[in-house]
């Protein structure tokens, strides 16, 4: 470990991928010394954050060496060609362990990539290593995982949201540019919101799901973690896009997303119709996550957006909806996790026939909250509840889409604080899922219609000094409006800050090393 | 445990059987139905296979357009309607030869529904309704390793081979077949047959019942005669012959009446057929674990098919079977009552298969009717089973053509390709069994039995050819057999002309 | 409508394989009910005629082309394997049969 990095200020690491994109461009510096900055960087802080479930400091260097010679030879595979990334461990890495989160793939590792790993590989940019999160993606603090919970850079007692809680804390801690998330209900932008970090959930359909281990099915997406709009939407131009393998991915000519964010990022908005969520605000939210929201409301308006509020009644039902479809499928897709194949395989004494290796593998394989969301689907599933919980929520589900599409009649964008709350303590809502729950009861409704949400920092809250989370919400195919909205916003915020809003978090060179209860190395 | 059976003939007497059929057809497509892997049987153990039809985490399922093009025309063929739209779903139970333990399946939205097919047995048509046809998946394979029988019953473990998973399958259900009496088991095999040939022409699959590319699952229940009302049925697995789709029918019959008769109720149940003893055994109980949580797959989208592709695939159709049978029953001048046999031994296939390969219609008809037929039935096996192709038969019939082979001779060539000795001409050079066709020996062999008969010799002399009967037969003992008796004929009457 | 029995745990944990000891029984069935009650008020929202998403955005007939791709070689498939006997996966004695 070197000293340099646990120095932030000066030096690479907090380049943004697109400033680092520029420099790698201009010759000014090599992948190789911007992935062992990192590298550095995640030996410094990581016993701290734990952020990390695996390092590949050999493959991300190697890899950075083979786009530094891509380079000198001037054919860069992308614009982010060098540029390292984290990558969530959900996602299906050959040679590389993916565990989910969860004891019962301990130890295993793909024989295959999935899709958007093989199109980072193919863009050049070299991977650092596969992110925390909780078991199976199923939490909204990352203290769900099996080997120990992450904790946000901001205040290392606090959770730094979920599922992916690791992505977004190693980009806010600066241990990498850029990382992968998956969002089914609001993974990637809860803990963008409570890290500020910048976090986007795409159209359904719109980042192939090919190799991302499923949650539920017809809910999860892929996307990009960021810490400004415009790194989310270069990485997002690398890793979108139709793929075969992928059965609901759309084949649609997306536009460049660079561009999008660019144009925003000039700040004028006159034209753009905003509006506002009535039902996701007010009671139940902070007071100053509220204030936030609102003030950079007050901030669209100044760059001439049209304000307009909208409801949307029928979202009130979207956490239900969602607690029924996710653990059904849920229940579905986890039953692979049977010991036969890959994975734990416990061995009960005597003479055990196949199932029982399977339930106590599975029992011992598994966490608390993977059985709840597998018992509550097998539940709704069964013969004799299917219609009164499965069938009823995917009628929700066309309500809620219905609901958006009379709101975007109305309005370009739709906007609303990301999470109800900043960051809470470590542990606090551990043991009252139904308080968890609540926690994505802005998100969710993207996730049910299917349409892309973009979360960026709002500030930070006066009452506690965490940051606050702003959500964009777009008609299905139109991801372009959030990163041109959004960059408007950002550079409107960042005037008013003097810089990134993470230029206030603490540095953590000075932080006391923390307990990680059953932690990973 | 022996089963009280009753006899046949008094179960029929007094109970009407109701049965249903559920055949399981492995589409012959090149890829598997949701991957790209290779479905050609016979490949090293889990050599075809990939994270999808492996079910390893993250990986996802894409529809095989050719199988749900086979579905369709399926579908069709018998009649159905095609669904405009619907959906694949999850079929949710635990078993390790199924990787992601689910089967992806349909549901309550089959792509085909509400067809029929006709069949015939002993000169009658029955109707036999088509419920649905849907698409799935197959499942891996196991090897029961340990135990006394390599059964699965007793094995100490099992090792499983997933080259099979993910085959693209067709299931067809029947509606109970009802009102055929008697006759309930041999419609059930015309039926399966019929279905066969059906498939066989579609070119949708192999329909090897004995490599298992079509499986059979027979449903049986009783009702006393006169009543209408359904009784309890059980569902016999895997009957993977056309002999033992009518043998395991007739079984359940002769086994429930018994029951039903001395008082006692009929288990709901799966059985399993036996070929050895032609019985069945009791399997799994059908209880409320059988609960299988289906729902629609989120990782596939609906299959919705246009109206024209329909048409389309429809026009394509090969003619029905009845039609085509009609055609076949004139191009090759069979009488009725001939091309009755000819359906009844299942050989509308092979003798289409051998007639293309060269021979004359009614020269194949007689090998595998006659012949071939009776030889399947000693054996105890299919006629489709016995080891000998269409174009076998052919190559022997084209040597008694050629006045190689007499048909006694023929028949010993038979015995040696169904004997594994090669191919006919492999066997004719083996056995040394071509007819002697050199007129010298022939005319040594005919001046001998002239003079061991000059009595009949002087009869032919007269004019009274019908003799030479007598001296022909000499001369075949003479020559062993081989030689073709109308050239002996021939040379004969030339020497006494 | 929701109250699920500490019973209906068991069989539903049966049916999902997982053999929850005495304790977690009697910690998931609580929770398990607290968390219906929160999600029940579903029931009466949607009208009979509003028809179910299962995928929100509306695509059909998506097909692959039969034609092979490359299979993983039988190391490849079977390298997570627990145990592997013959170039196959080797699993306890079955007892169910297949269905």
């Amino acid at each position: 470990m070197t000293e340099q990095g646990k120095e932030r200020g000066t030096s690479l690491l907090d380049k943004s991928a697109a400033e680092l994109a520029d420099l790698l461009a201009a010759g000014e510096t090599t992948s190789v010394a911007i992935t062992q900055a990192c590298l550095d960087r995640i030996a410094a802080v990581d016993t701290d954050i734990h952020a990390f479930l695996h390092v590949d400091a050999e493959g991300a260097l190697a890899q950075a060496a083979a786009s530094d010679a891509r380079r000198s030879a001037g054919e860069p595979a992308s614009p982010l060609d060098g540029v390292p990334i984290a990558v969530k461990d959900v996602l299906a890495t050959e040679g590389l362990p993916t565990t989910c989160g969860s004891k019962i793939l301990e130890g295993w590792i793909p024989p295959y990539d999935a899709t958007v790993v093989e199109r980072l590989k193919d863009a050049g940019l070299p991977i650092l290593g596969k992110t925390n999160m909780d078991e199976f993606a199923m939490g909204s603090s990352t203290e769900h995982s099996a080997y120990g919970p992450t904790h946000n850079p901001w205040d290392l007692d606090r959770i730094p949201g979920g599922s992916g809680g690791g992505s977004a804390a190693a980009v806010a801690a600066f241990e990498a540019p850029l990382a992968i998330g998956t969002d089914t209900g609001g993974s990637i932008r809860q803990p963008g919101a409570v890290t500020g970090t910048v976090g986007l959930k795409p159209t359904y359909g719109g980042i192939s799901r090919y190799g991302l281990v499923a949650m539920a099915n017809s809910l999860d997406q892929v996307g990009p973690v960021t810490r400004t709009v415009l790194d989310s939407a270069l990485l997002h131009d690398v890793i979108g896009g139709h793929d075969p393998r992928d059965s609901t991915s759309i084949d649609h000519p997306w536009a460049s997303f660079a561009e999008a964010a660019r144009t925003g990022a000039a700040g004028d908005l006159s034209g753009v119709r905003v509006g506002v969520i009535t039902e996701l605000g007010g009671e139940g939210y902070q007071a100053g996550v509220q204030q936030r929201f609102d003030e950079s409301v007050a901030l669209l308006v100044k760059a001439g957006a049209e304000v307009v509020e909208v409801s949307c009644p029928n979202f009130v039902h979207a956490l239900a909806a969602y607690y029924l479809i996710m653990p059904s499928e849920a229940s579905s897709n986890l039953a692979r996790f049977d010991a036969m194949r890959y994975g734990l395989r416990v061995l009960p004494d005597g003479d055990p026939s196949a199932e029982d290796v399977m339930r106590a593998s599975r029992d011992a394989g598994f966490g608390d909250e993977v059985k709840r969301r597998i018992i509550l689907g097998t539940y709704a599933l069964s013969s004799g509840y299917y219609d009164a919980y499965y069938g009823q929520a995917q009628k929700i589900r066309t309500l809620i889409s219905r609901d958006f599409e009379a709101a975007f009649e109305k309005a370009d964008v739709l906007v609303s604080p990301t999470a109800p709350t900043t960051a809470f303590k470590l542990g606090e809502k551990l043991d009252d899922p139904v308080s968890m729950y609540l926690n994505d009861i802005a998100t969710i409704p993207a996730n049910l219609a299917g349409v892309p949400g973009l979360s960026l920092p709002a500030g930070l809250a006066p009452e506690d000094g965490l940051p606050v989370g702003f959500q964009i919400l777009a008609p299905a195919l139109a991801d372009d409006r959030l990163y041109r909205v959004g960059a408007a916003l950002e550079a409107l915020l960042e005037a008013e800050w003097g810089g990134p809003l993470l230029d206030q978090a603490p540095s953590l060179s000075d932080v006391e090393p923390v307990e990680t209860p059953g932690g990973a190395a | 445990m022996t089963e009280t059976l009753m006899p046949y003939d008094d179960a029929i007497a007094a109970f009407d059987p109701a049965m249903g059929l559920e055949v399981h057809v492995e589409l012959s497509t090149n890829t598997k139905m949701f991957c790209g892997c290779s479905v050609e049987f016979g490949a090293e153990p889990n050599t075809q296979t990939c994270p999808t039809c492996l079910g390893l985490p993250g990986s996802l399922p894409v529809i095989n357009g050719k199988a749900v093009e086979s579905a369709i025309r399926i579908g069709l063929a018998l009649n159905c309607e095609i669904a405009e739209w619907c959906r694949m779903a999850r079929k949710n139970y635990f078993y390790p030869d199924m990787p992601k333990n689910f089967q992806t399946s349909q549901y309550d939205e089959p792509i085909a529904f509400d067809g029929y097919l006709d069949v015939e047995v002993d000169g009658e048509t029955y109707r036999v309704e088509i419920e649905r046809a849907h698409m799935e998946e197959d499942t891996g394979k196991s090897l029961h390793v340990g135990g006394a029988t390599g059964r699965i019953q007793g094995a100490d473990y099992s090792l499983v081979d997933y080259n099979r998973a993910g085959i693209p399958l067709i299931e067809i259900v029947t509606r109970p077949i009802l009102g055929a009496g008697e006759k309930a088991p041999a419609v059930a095999r015309a039926y399966v047959a019929t279905l066969r040939d059906l498939l066989l022409g579609l070119d949708v699959s192999d329909v090897r019942m004995e490599q298992g590319s079509m499986r059979c699952d027979v449903n049986l229940s009783l009702a006393p005669k006169g009543s209408d009302e359904l009784g309890t049925r059980t569902e016999t697995k895997n009957v993977n012959s056309l002999r033992s789709v009518e043998r395991a029918a007739r079984f359940e019959v002769s086994r429930q009446a018994a029951l039903l008769q001395a008082g006692e109720s009929i288990l709901q149940e799966t059985r399993h057929f036996h070929e050895d003893t032609g019985s069945t055994t009791s399997g799994r109980e059908k209880s409320d674990a059988d609960d299988y949580r289906y729902f629609p797959e989120p990782d596939l989208v609906p299959v919705a098919p246009s109206r024209e592709w329909v048409a389309e695939l429809k026009a394509a159709l090969p003619v029905p079977l009845r039609e085509q049978r009609a055609q076949l029953q004139a191009d090759w001048g069979f009488t009725d009552l001939e091309m009755r046999d000819v359906v009844a031994a299942e050989a509308v296939g092979l003798i289409a298969e051998t007639v293309a390969a060269g021979a004359p219609p009614q020269a194949a008809r007689k090998w595998w009717v006659a012949e071939l037929t009776r030889r399947a039935n000693e054996d105890g096996v299919e006629l489709t089973e016995l080891p000998i192709t269409p174009a076998q038969v052919a190559a022997i019939q084209a040597l008694v053509d050629a006045g190689t082979l007499n048909d006694k001779l023929a028949r010993q060539v038979f015995d040696g390709v169904l004997a594994g000795e090669g191919e006919p001409d492999a066997v004719v050079a083996a056995r040394g069994l071509a007819v002697v066709s050199d007129d010298g020996a022939l005319g040594e062999a005919i001046d001998r039995a002239i003079e061991a008969n000059p009595d009949v010799a002087e009869k032919i002399r007269d004019g009274k050819h019908a003799a030479a009967g007598a001296l022909i037969g000499a001369v075949m003992k003479d020559m062993k057999g081989q030689a073709d008796a109308g050239r002996v004929r021939e040379l004969i009457l030339e020497k006494l002309a | 409508m929701p109250d699920i029995t500490r019973d209906e745990v068991a069989h539903l944990a049966n049916l999902a394989r997982i053999d929850l000891d005495d304790a977690e029984l009697d910690h998931l069935a609580p929770q398990l009910s607290v968390i219906l009650e929160s999600i029940a008020s579903i029931a009466d929202v949607a009208a009979a005629d509003i028809p179910p998403t299962s995928h929100a955005i509306p695509l059909t007939n998506v097909f692959r082309e039969d034609v092979v791709r490359p299979s993983l070689t039988a190391e490849q498939a079977l390298s997570g394997a627990p145990a592997s006997e013959q170039q196959r996966f080797s699993v306890p004695r079955i007892l169910g049969d297949e269905q």
